[in-house]
């Protein structure tokens, strides 16, 4: 008999017995706060309770995911980041109820395997005399009648035949556990295919737009900073051959050729400004949108509650250019004579909203700019949502999940 | 006059030395780094800073906030920022104390030698200059809904915009080829217009005037 062997047995009979524990107890209260909580959200109490006990029971499902890739090597998948829907919740609650059931055989099983056949070795050494004087059935050890010393010696042999059994199953029947949990608890195929689905579409809308966005960047230096240069290296040879024979058409000269520099100065300005405001980069996202509203023709209040606290650079991109379109669309379109701007992070989402005062009546539809921002953001799995009743006002809401260093 | 300057790129940097001293400025130090502008300030107390917005090593506003930083310690400390872009946000944090002796300018406005050195010596006597960009910003803003100044005639836009930039009665009248008391005429109208109080001082002048186009927001 090989003793590592042994004693991975007799480990995985130990976790099998605190698994059926926990199983039992941990899942049961759960599942019973859970339904109480769930029953009482019409009448107000669960919806402060429901949170509460819901982390309770990821907390739980959390710990067996970890015992199950520690004790078994089995890799439970979490929901898609996200997505903490109902769908998510009452699966949480199916395999509570699954775990203090099923779950809690399947622990037990491994468990029993290893301890059980100590009470039968107990029964043939003599621990039948406690149960009967001989004369009747005093004990069932498993399916064997006890009724004396000859019938105590079968109980032991079937305590070693367990114990064998044991020696070769107990490990697999413990992963028996956990694939029955990743069975029930990991999120279906249907959703991993959506969300497949979803990263297809959003990664050719990032590839298609980061495509157009270059196609303009390299058209607006070939016909603005290049050409300008271009002309101004001209200019400056002209003046060099003028510089002589005609000094008062050379400083002419000159003098265009300082113009040209600074249009092509400012030309890459705007081109700048375009690929990444300098503002963001200097202040992040809060001081670049408060700048950003101090180029609005509109007057714009910007609230900021994370001052001073950065995103990834390409989230902050892509929020502040989202901001901008959403900017630029209400003064285009709003007829608003006030637009306030409220960016807030908590628990991992940055949520920006954009609220005007004007006429409402705008839609995520095709070709309009507020469907080209809800894709870009669909990227970061940011979303939009747009609140526009006739007559106003419109709030358009953004949300991309991220963390603040 | 003492000069400290703060630019990373060494072209740039470089031309801006041949510049200043062209125009007798004596170049204290050249700095090419935050900490080194902060320690360059401390130690060798010159007359004014020229400070380009981002510096190493952060890349980010560190030029900004070390000029921001030395105003505080001394207030009315005379600091001329340079910048690729400008932006309302950083020209309303350089002239919220009001002690003046600040400038906000475009790199660009290197080319003209001239206007430059200028606008350097009047941030140096405590003057405020600002960016013709930054003033046509916030005219363009406050044109859409502001009934006084829709009332100035074309003429008065344009001293007002000269006005707001830093400059005196004398340059304006020297920029737009007429003379000093007509330039005189159309401040007085301004400013009657808009329902400023009349100052002889210039550097409360511009004070008024940019407050003025910035208010509300």
């Amino acid at each position: 008999m090989d003793m590592n062997r042994a004693r991975t047995v007799v480990t995985a009979g130990l976790r099998g017995l605190a698994l059926a524990l926990l199983s039992l107890y941990g899942s049961l209260v759960l599942f019973v706060l859970m339904v109480v909580s769930l029953v009482l959200v019409p009448v107000g109490i669960g919806l402060i309770t429901t949170p509460w006990v819901l982390a309770g029971v990821r907390a739980h499902a959390d710990r067996r995911r970890l015992f199950a890739v520690e004790w078994c090597g089995v890799r439970i998948p979490v929901e898609p980041s996200g997505a903490k829907s109902w769908k998510g919740t009452f699966r949480l609650l199916g395999w509570l109820f699954v775990d203090m059931t099923a779950g809690f055989v399947t622990a037990l099983v491994p468990a029993a395997l290893v301890f059980y056949p100590l009470e039968g070795f107990a029964l043939a050494f003599g621990l039948w005399r406690v149960f009967t004087d001989g004369t009747y059935v005093g004990w069932w050890y498993g399916f064997v009648p006890v009724s004396g010393q000859g019938s105590a010696l079968l109980a032991g042999l079937l305590g070693v035949a367990l114990l064998v059994a044991s020696y070769f199953l107990t490990p697999a029947l413990l992963r028996v556990h956990f694939l029955l949990t990743r069975a029930v608890l990991a999120p279906g195929q249907g959703e991993l295919a959506e969300r497949v689905r979803v990263l297809t579409e959003t990664r050719r809308d990032a590839v298609d737009s980061s495509a157009a966005e270059l196609r303009r960047i390299e058209r607006d230096l070939h016909d603005g900073a290049q050409a300008r240069l271009v002309a101004m290296g001209m200019d400056l040879g002209t003046i060099e051959a003028l510089l002589e024979k005609n000094p008062a058409k050379a400083k002419e000269l000159l003098a265009r050729a300082r113009r040209s520099s600074a249009e092509a100065l400012g030309e890459l300005r705007d081109l700048v400004r375009g690929i990444h405001p300098p503002v963001l980069a200097e202040r992040g996202l809060g001081d670049a949108v408060r700048a950003l509203a101090l180029r609005m023709p509109v007057p714009t209040e910007v609230d900021v509650d994370f001052e001073g606290g950065r995103a990834d650079a390409p989230v902050e991109s892509a929020a502040y250019f989202a901001v901008s379109e959403v900017l630029t669309n209400a003064v285009k379109h709003s007829g608003a004579d006030r637009i306030w701007v409220d960016l807030h992070h908590a628990e991992g989402l940055l949520r920006i909203s954009v609220t005007d005062n004007g006429g409402g009546g705008a839609v995520v539809g095709a070709g309009s700019g507020l469907s080209g921002v809800g894709r870009r953001l669909g990227t970061f799995d940011g979303v939009l949502a747009v609140s526009s009743p006739a007559g106003g006002p419109t709030v358009v809401t953004m949300e991309i999940p991220c963390v603040l260093s | 006059m003492r000069v400290v300057l703060a630019e990373d790129l060494f072209l740039l940097r470089d031309g801006l030395v041949r510049l200043l001293e062209a125009y007798d400025f004596e170049i204290a130090a050249a700095v090419e780094s935050g900490p080194e502008l902060t320690k360059a300030l401390a130690e060798l107390a010159p007359d004014v800073a020229v400070v380009d917005v981002r510096l190493p090593p952060t890349h980010t506003d560190e030029g900004l906030q070390c000029a921001l930083r030395a105003r505080r310690e001394r207030p009315g400390f005379p600091v001329l920022v340079l910048s690729q872009h400008v932006e309302q946000l950083y020209a309303r944090e350089l002239l919220a104390d009001g002690s003046g002796g600040v400038g906000y300018l475009l790199k660009d406005r290197v080319f003209d030698a001239e206007q430059f050195v200028d606008a350097l010596r009047r941030v140096a006597g405590g003057g405020t200059v600002m960016d013709p960009q930054v003033i046509q910003q916030l005219l363009a803003r406050r044109a859409a809904d502001d009934r006084p100044l829709g009332r100035l005639t074309p003429r008065e836009v344009e001293v007002l915009e000269l006005m707001a930039q830093g400059r005196s009665n004398a340059a304006i009248a020297g920029q737009l080829v007429v003379t000093e008391r007509a330039i005189g005429k159309h401040t007085s109208n301004i400013f009657a217009k808009l329902g400023l109080e009349v100052s002889d001082d210039d550097n409360r002048r511009v004070l008024a005037v940019l407050a003025y186009l910035d208010q509300g927001r």
